[in-house]
């Protein structure tokens, strides 16, 4: 019987993720820590300003979590949202957890708070690659149905393990958005097949830009964040020049469509990827 | 031009079923058609309701709802916060009830 | 300001500083030490290919040149909307630029960023923002996205928003606001080269954004959100 992670509020998640009644919440809805852009736009703030943060313990081992709600604002990052944020990773300087989990679902910038919520995006790229330089993994968990795009996708990109299931996605700009720049012709965004294609977790998976590859189920992401407890990848020269090889490869790949890119990486079959479930497209990109 | 705002709501209504101290329940989440309410205990004998929404003019249709969430449960001692964004009211409904649902031991 | 008369007012007629497409490259004397200088043009748009160009010079910059500053001169209107460069990972290019840049600081080599024209979305995160600091020229832009597509994603009408953008700080994209909020350290005015000589020698290495922006006025929350984690029971 699986829960859909996709499915569930972001403390519904929170709450099957970690280990059952371990999540101890800081900043609590009751404390009404909201947004001071919202009303002025007509709009009701959140009492938590659509992140949960604290900490629980994952397999017995402490760890410091937030979850974003993709429900409120898109997941957007707006000041007390990204200061809550801020704040967990400062805090893990100071506790020391075994990792930072981040269910993380938010088209980035919470563009009703705009200025802010592009400054709190920085700060929190910044809070969190001091925690990575502090030796504490950070673990990024996408399988929302909103995805993890904009500053959250460069956020994301700057942990050190990502868990995607075949429904999340991850991304910088929303397929809208290009469209409305270069037409439907560069990018269909009501096709949802060429989204999921390009920015899928499928996708993310077989090009290596997710590190696992899970169903969309709440235990399946627990299994798959405790095993990257152990995932701390530190940054160094060596590290970055690797990266920046693997990346520079990519441009040799003159196209845009997916089922081409896979091909050209070996793929047999690759038409097929999209049909096929994750275990079988796990195994295609086993490394 | 369109000015937004939010309308903002109170309802205050004498209980009968003292809540106690408890830890401030959350339920539901603001998105569209949706809401939040947050219970939380407070001084006095009433049920006293907050409501935040970004849908207007429906004044008298949350004094129904609140009324009839009130007959059903008859907290007292309770404040029951909302930020709601246009969600129905059967919807708002539900929300009330298992945001008192956790109430019970 | 156009390039060419930012270089020549910071560095002299024969800064070094080239122009590769839309990129900008070189080795500078400032005050009798050389620094990097890597850059973007025309309002350029940032994709794969511009993302890892800049990376390129950072991981040089660290391997051949241990401790040199590096000035990031920023014009951009944001990450290039293109399919293939979301298929390629764009997210992920531009994340590896912002890592080789704080990996840098945190290696010693200081790290200024200088928007002199626009700064957009996340061609800014990744370049200035992720900088030991960020200063700006008086007359630049800096926003998060154009108004009809802000309009188009949020589904507030445009008119709101451009009404929204002319007074209130979180809208309107005057680098004033950004240095209310603390994004942006400092705007040079006057001596160009004495600006850089001061943010060379005063800007902090630590972030310290929010405590600006609540000391400013433009951000009020973020600072003592921050305390209030690290102070939660």
């Amino acid at each position: 019987m699986t829960t859909s992670y996709a499915e569930c509020s972001a403390r519904e998640r929170l709450a099957l993720l970690v280990d059952t009644g371990s999540f101890h919440e800081w900043l609590p809805p009751a404390q009404r820590l909201t947004s001071p852009h919202l009303a002025q736009l007509g709009l009701p703030a959140a009492f938590d300003d659509g992140v949960a943060i604290g900490r629980a313990t994952l397999g017995g081992h402490t760890v410091f979590v937030a979850a974003q709600e993709g429900e409120f604002m898109g997941g957007g990052v707006g000041e007390v949202h990204g200061a809550k944020l801020v704040g967990l990773l400062k805090r893990a300087l100071r506790g020391r957890p075994r990792a930072v989990l981040l269910l993380a679902e938010s088209g980035g910038v919470r563009l009703h708070e705009a200025n802010a919520g592009l400054i709190a995006v920085s700060e929190v790229m910044r809070a969190l690659l001091d925690v990575r330089a502090a030796g504490i993994p950070v673990v990024v968990l996408i399988g929302g149905a909103n995805g993890c795009f904009g500053g959250m996708g460069l956020v994301a990109r700057c942990a050190d393990h990502v868990v995607m299931s075949d429904i999340g996605r991850l991304a910088m700009s929303g397929p809208e958005v290009i469209e409305a720049s270069h037409g439907v012709e560069e990018f269909d965004s009501r096709d949802r097949a060429l989204v999921w294609r390009t920015t899928g977790g499928k996708h993310r998976w077989l090009t290596g830009d997710c590190d696992t590859l899970v169903e969309d189920d709440v235990a399946a992401f627990r299994t798959a964040a405790i095993a990257a407890l152990s995932a701390a990848k530190p940054i160094t020269m060596a590290a970055l020049e690797e990266e920046h090889g693997m990346l520079a490869a990519r441009l040799a790949f003159n196209g845009a469509e997916a089922v081409a890119l896979w091909a050209a990486q070996g793929i047999a079959d690759a038409a097929r990827v999209p049909d096929l479930d994750v275990a079988a497209v796990t195994a295609l990109g086993a490394r | 031009m369109n000015q937004p705002g939010l309308e903002t709501l109170d309802y205050a209504l004498p209980g009968t079923r003292p809540a106690g101290a408890f830890t401030p329940v959350l339920v539901g989440v603001v998105g569209s058609g949706n809401l939040e309410v947050l219970l939380e205990p407070a001084a006095g004998g009433d049920c006293r309701v907050h409501v935040e929404t970004s849908a207007r003019g429906f004044g008298a249709i949350w004094s129904a709802v609140v009324s009839d969430f009130h007959a059903r449960h008859q907290l007292a001692g309770v404040q029951v916060s909302i930020h709601d964004m246009g969600a129905t009211p059967a919807v708002v409904s539900l929300r009330l009830d298992q945001a008192a649902q956790e109430l019970k031991p | 300001m156009d390039w060419q008369t930012l270089a020549t007012q910071l560095f002299g007629a024969g800064h070094g500083i080239t122009r590769d497409g839309d990129l900008l490259r070189g080795t500078v004397e400032f005050d009798a030490e050389p620094l990097t200088v890597i850059g973007t043009t025309d309002h350029a748009p940032i994709g794969v290919q511009l993302a890892l160009s800049q990376a390129r010079i950072v991981l040089d910059t660290m391997t051949r040149h241990p401790g040199r500053g590096i000035l990031l001169l920023i014009d951009t209107q944001g990450q290039q909307l293109r399919r293939r460069d979301e298929l390629l990972g764009i997210n992920r290019a531009m994340a590896h630029l912002g890592m080789c840049i704080d990996l840098a600081r945190r290696r010693g080599h200081r790290v200024l960023g200088l928007v002199y024209d626009q700064a957009l979305s996340g061609g800014f995160i990744t370049s200035g923002l992720i900088a030991d600091a960020c200063d700006a020229l008086p007359e630049a832009e800096i926003r998060v996205m154009r108004l009809p597509a802000m309009a188009r994603v949020t589904k507030l009408p445009e008119s709101l928003l451009a009404e929204l953008s002319e007074s209130n700080p979180v809208f309107a994209p005057g680098v004033h606001n950004y240095v209310a909020m603390g994004g942006v350290r400092k705007l040079w005015q006057g001596d160009l080269a004495d600006a850089l000589r001061e943010a060379l020698a005063h800007a902090p290495t630590d972030d310290r954004r929010a405590e600006d922006g609540a000391a400013r006025g433009g951000r009020r929350m973020a600072a003592q959100v921050m305390q209030q984690v690290l102070d939660a029971p």
